[in-house]
């Protein structure tokens, strides 16, 4: 799926990383704890996650992992926007809780790693 | 080659920054991607224990063509029981921690299953030490 058509289907705003919209997307992982980001090995899914903290930034980076979607109207700061950009992330903010969210990704197709 | 980098008491925000400059370091060394993720997840792992669960301390790297060597070592209150600590799911991370996505107790076994050889040094009262090695080719 297209990441365009990702960020249309969960009404969300794009943050960072614009250029990358037309950029295809298939698996999706989704959790709030950082660790458990961590423990994907060679898979890069987009992550769905309610934490909005510059550590979520941060794991991302250590963990090749480029496409961040903030559920529950969580917003990036600034600061987290500018990490981003250094590491050309997209960054898309969704109001949909993170169940709603999942159910409209996995709907239409995206897949879990487990 | 020989790094350092010092991390702060209590500097979540930049908790992972000697992870994200090893990170470049291997990349020009042209280290396959998948070891490089490797060593940085880990490192990131302790790096984070060193603030979350101590008082800060100081990473040293040491890379030659075979291998890295990198050692994490704090101040801190030290882990009491190691082998409770390695296993998934323990924790003790107080609610701040916990409020910045980590204390799933996840850190250390992810450690565990990232690098190839890892050792854990610990005195209570005085500060830990992890010791970790990745082949490199
Ligand atoms: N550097 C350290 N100093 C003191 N205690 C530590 C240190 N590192 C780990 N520990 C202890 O070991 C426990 C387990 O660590 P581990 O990294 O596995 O999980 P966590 O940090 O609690 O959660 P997570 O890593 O999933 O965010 C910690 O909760 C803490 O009690
Ligand atoms: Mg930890």
């Amino acid at each position: 799926m297209k990441l365009t058509e990702i960020a249309e289907l969960l009404n969300a705003r794009v943050v960072c990383g614009q250029e990358r919209l037309e950029e295809e997307q298939d698996i999706a992982f989704a959790s709030d704890l950082m660790s458990d980001i961590l423990t994907l090995g060679d898979n890069f899914p987009m992550i769905v996650t309610g934490l909005c903290t510059m550590q979520t930034i941060r794991t991302c980076e250590m963990g090749n992992l480029d496409i961040i979607v903030f559920v529950r109207k969580k917003k990036a700061t600034p600061e987290m926007v500018e990490l981003a950009e250094e590491n050309d992330m997209v960054l898309m903010e969704c109001d949909f809780s993170m169940f709603k969210a999942c159910g409209l990704l996995w709907e239409a197709g995206l897949k879990p790693i487990y | 080659m020989h790094l350092e980098y010092t991390i702060v008491e209590g500097d979540f925000v930049n908790a992972g920054s000697a992870s994200s400059s090893i990170k470049k370091t291997l990349k020009q060394l042209n280290v396959n991607p998948s070891i490089v993720k490797r060593v940085v997840v880990a490192l990131y792992e302790a790096e984070v224990n060193a603030i979350a669960h101590a008082y800060g301390g100081k990473v040293t790297a040491d890379i030659d063509a075979g291998t890295i060597l990198l050692r994490v070592i704090d101040r801190g209150p030290g882990i009491p029981d190691i082998d409770w600590a390695m296993q998934e799911g323990n924790s003790t991370a107080s609610p701040e921690v916990r409020d910045m996505g980590f204390g799933a107790g996840m850190g250390l076994p992810n450690i565990k299953k990232n690098v190839d050889r890892l050792n854990v040094q610990s005195t209570v009262g005085v500060g830990t030490t992890v010791e970790m090695e990745v082949n490199l080719a």
